[in-house]
C-alpha cells in the first residue's frame, strides 16, 4: 500500500516508479526506458510530447498495463500492479483503465452501441439494460446520441474516434490513456475530439494521458511532460 | 468456414450411410446364417481326458489319482444320445429350441443328370423351430413334405442342375443303398454352396439311407439372444460334454471381414472430416492473423486469454453443431436413399435390394469423431489467439 495523495493533497490516480523498459533482442536490443517516475492526479489532463522514438508510446503501454516493464512500479490508486500476473493486468484494465489510440479500433460487426458495452459486458457489474442506456448516455455526451445504431462503416472518422472515447469511458475508469487520440484526424474533427475526451474526464474525475505530436492540443491540456531517450526532462 | 461446414455435414452424412450398409449387408448375413445353420450347433461327444496317474510319497505310502489332459482330447463322432443332451440344454433360459439332424454324403440322379450332394435327416417340425426352412420355399409346400415319407426339400441350385421340379422324382445312393423319393418343395437360401448340395428328408428315411439306427450327426439350436451365443456353446459343451460352436465361431472369417469393412470405411470417411478440420484450422489461423487487433482492443478492455479463446473455441462449436445436425440429417436421407436402390445379389446371402441398418450408433460414432477433429482444429487457432500480447500488437500497428 502507498500513499494515494501527494504533499498538496491532490489524490494520485496512477504512478510509476523507476520504470526501465528493453525492446529487441541482441545487438538489436535498446534501451527505451531509462528510470521514468511520474504521478498522474485525479481531474487533471496530461500531456506526453517528444521525438519519435523517445519511448512515449512505450511508456502509455506500460501504465496501461499492456505490456510488461524490465523493472520498477506501477500503482493504480495506491496499489502495487505485480508485473509478471496477466490475469491481475487483465483485471486491474477492466476495471481502472481506458484506452483511446491513434485508430479507433472497433468492432466491425457491431453498432457503436455494442461497441460500447463491450467493456461493460466483461466487468459484469450492470444489467443488459443498464448496459444499454448507460452506451447511449455515453454517446450522446459525445454528439452521437442519434447513431448508437449505425456500425462503425456508417460513420465519419471523428465518429468513430468519439465512439472509441465512449467506450473507453464505459467502465468509469481511474485513469485514461491516449495514444496520439487525434493523429488519425483533420484539424476540426481532432479538436472535437480533444474536448470530448478532456471534457468528460474532468468532469468525471479522472486522470488522463495523451500521448501526442501535436503542440498545439498539448498546450491546451493541464501539464506537458516532455520526453526524450526515455527519460521526461523537465 | 462454410466449406468447413459442408466438408462436416458431408463427412457425417458418409460416415453415417457407409456404416448402415455395412452393419445392414452384416445383418443379412447373421440373419441368413442363423436361418440356415442355427445359432450353435452341437457335434461331436468329448471324450473323457481324465488320465490315471499312480504315484508313492518318500515314506512308501502309495496314492492314485486322476488329472485331465485338456490338450488331447478326443471326439466321438455325433451325438449318441441326442434326446437326453437337448432334454439337459432345454434347462437353459437362452435356449429357444432343438433339432437333431442326421448328415451324410448322398449322389442323386436325375432322368437327364447326376449330381453329389448333402442329405439333412430332419424332424421337421423341430427344424423349422430352429431355422428359417419355412420362409425359404420356393416352390411345393412343407405340407406335401410332412405327409410324404419318402418326400424330399431340394435346394433351387441343385434342382436346376438335375433339371427337375416339385413332383418329379430322383433316386439318391448312398453307401450300398439307393431309393427313390419325391421332390416335395424347392428351398433358396441366397447361400450359393447350400442351395446347390444340400437336401432335407424325414429323419426316419435317413436313418434307413445312411443306415444310422441311433444318434444323429449333430444337434443345431437356436436362442433367444444371439450375442450371448458364445457363452451358452460354453456352458452346453461343459453340460452335454460334447463339442460345441457358437455362429460367431463357426463363421469367424466372414465376421472379421466385416469388421474390417467396416473399420476400413469409416477411416475413409474420416478423412473427408479430418480434410474439413484442416481447412477449419486454416481458416481460424487466418481469422486469428487479420483480428490481431480486434484481440488486442479487447485484451485492453479486460477480456482474459481464455474470453480470447473461448471466441474462436465457440466458432468451432457452432460450426460442430450444425455440421453434426444437418450431417446427421443427410445420413439418415442418403440411407433411407440407398435402401430403396434396386440391387439384387446372390450368393452368400439373397437380396433384391441395398441393404442398410441404421443404429443411434453410427450416429454417435460420427458425431464423436466431428467433435474430436472439429476440437482439436480450432483449439491451436484459440490458443494463439489467447496468446497474442496486446501491447505489441498495438505497438506494431501504430508504427
Amino acid at each position: 500500500m502507498s500513499e494515494t495523495t501527494d504533499l498538496e493533497g491532490k489524490s494520485i490516480a496512477l504512478e510509476c516508479r523507476d520504470l526501465h523498459k528493453h525492446l529487441g533482442e541482441r545487438e538489436m536490443r535498446v534501451h527505451v526506458l531509462r528510470g521514468v517516475n511520474l504521478k498522474l492526479y485525479q481531474g487533471e489532463v496530461s500531456a506526453i510530447v517528444g521525438p519519435s522514438g523517445c519511448g512515449k508510446s512505450t511508456l502509455l503501454y506500460l501504465l496501461g498495463l499492456l505490456d510488461r516493464q524490465d523493472s520498477g512500479q506501477i500503482l493504480i490508486n495506491g496499489e502495487e500492479v505485480p508485473p509478471d500476473k496477466d490475469g491481475a493486468h487483465t483485471r486491474t484494465r477492466g476495471e481502472h483503465i481506458g484506452f483511446v489510440f491513434q485508430f479507433h479500433f472497433l468492432i466491425p460487426e457491431f453498432s457503436a452501441a455494442e461497441n460500447v458495452m463491450l467493456p461493460m459486458r466483461k466487468l459484469g457489474r450492470l444489467a443488459d439494460q443498464e448496459m444499454e442506456d448507460r452506451a447511449r448516455s455515453l454517446l450522446s455526451d459525445v454528439g452521437l446520441g442519434d447513431k448508437t445504431h449505425r456500425l462503425p462503416s456508417q460513420l465519419s472518422g471523428g465518429e468513430q474516434q468519439r465512439v472509441a472515447i465512449a467506450r473507453s469511458l464505459a467502465n468509469l475508469p481511474s485513469v485514461l490513456l491516449a495514444d496520439e487520440p487525434t493523429g488519425n484526424l483533420d484539424v476540426k474533427n481532432s479538436l472535437m475530439v480533444f474536448q470530448s475526451l478532456t471534457q468528460l474526464a474532468t468532469e468525471k474525475g479522472q486522470a488522463v494521458l495523451i500521448v501526442t505530436h501535436n503542440p498545439e492540443l498539448a498546450g491546451r491540456c493541464d501539464r506537458i511532460l516532455r520526453m526524450q531517450d526515455g527519460q521526461f526532462i523537465d | 468456414m462454410l466449406m468447413s461446414l459442408a466438408g462436416i455435414v458431408f463427412g457425417v452424412g458418409f460416415f453415417i450411410s457407409t456404416q448402415a450398409q455395412l452393419t445392414g449387408y452384416q445383418e443379412l448375413f447373421i440373419e441368413t446364417i442363423l436361418g440356415t445353420d442355427g445359432a450353435i450347433r452341437i457335434e461331436d461327444r468329448i471324450q473323457d481326458s481324465y488320465v490315471f496317474v499312480a504315484a508313492s510319497t518318500s515314506k512308501g505310502d502309495r496314492t492314485n489319482f486322476f488329472i485331465t489332459d485338456e490338450k488331447n482330447r478326443r471326439f466321438v463322432e455325433g451325438v449318441e444320445h441326442p434326446d437326453k443332451v437337448i432334454e439337459s440344454i432345454m434347462q437353459l433360459q437362452n435356449v429357444e429350441a432343438a433339432s437333431p439332424v442326421i448328415k451324410g454324403t448322398i449322389q442323386l440322379e436325375s432322368p437327364l443328370r447326376k449330381d453329389n450332394g448333402q442329405v439333412y435327416g430332419i424332424n421337421l417340425d423341430d427344424h423349422i423351430a430352429v431355422s428359417a426352412l419355412e420362409d425359404q420355399i420356393q416352390h411345393g409346400s412343407l405340407v406335401d413334405f410332412r405327409t410324404a415319407p419318402m418326400g424330399i426339400i431340394m435346394g433351387h441350385k441343385m434342382a436346376g442342375r438335375l433339371d427337375v421340379t416339385v413332383g418329379e422324382s430322383v433316386i439318391i445312393r448312398a453307401i450300398d443303398q439307393q431309393r427313390r423319393f419325391t421332390i416335395s418343395a424347392i428351398f433358396e437360401t441366397g447361400v450359393s454352396d447350400l442351395d446347390k448340395t444340400r437336401v432335407f428328408m424325414h429323419m426316419s428315411a435317413a436313418r434307413s439311407l445312411l443306415k444310422k439306427p441311433h444318434g444323429v450327426s449333430f444337434i443345431q439350436v437356436s436362442i433367444f439372444d444371439r450375442d450371448h451365443a458364445v457363452v451358452d456353446a460354453e456352458v452346453i459343451e461343459r453340460v452335454a460334454n460334447h463339442f460345441t460352436t457358437p455362429w460367431q465361431e463357426r463363421e469367424k472369417s466372414w465376421m472379421q471381414l466385416f469388421k474390417t469393412l467396416k473399420l476400413s470405411a469409416a477411416i475413409t470417411v474420416s478423412t473427408i472430416i479430418i480434410v474439413s478440420g484442416l481447412g477449419m484450422f486454416s481458416t481460424l489461423f487466418m481469422i486469428v492473423m487479420d483480428k490481431t487487433r480486434e484481440i488486442a482492443i479487447l485484451r485492453s478492455m479486460g477480456y482474459t486469454r481464455s474470453d480470447i479463446s473461448n471466441i474462436f473455441l465457440w466458432q468451432g462449436a457452432i460450426v460442430l453443431f450444425w455440421g453434426a445436425i444437418l450431417g446427421c440429417f443427410l445420413g439418415g436421407l442418403i440411407t433411407y436413399g440407398i435402401s430403396r436402390l434396386p440391387m439384387p445379389l446372390s450368393g452368400i446371402f439373397a437380396t433384391e435390394y441395398f441393404q442398410v441398418n441404421s443404429t443411434v450408433w453410427h450416429y454417435i460414432q460420427a458425431v464423436v469423431a466431428a467433435i474430436v477433429i472439429v476440437m482439436v482444429a480450432s483449439l491451436a487457432p484459440a490458443r494463439r489467439a489467447g496468446r497474442l500480447v496486446p501491447g505489441d500488437v498495438i505497438r506494431g500497428t501504430v508504427t
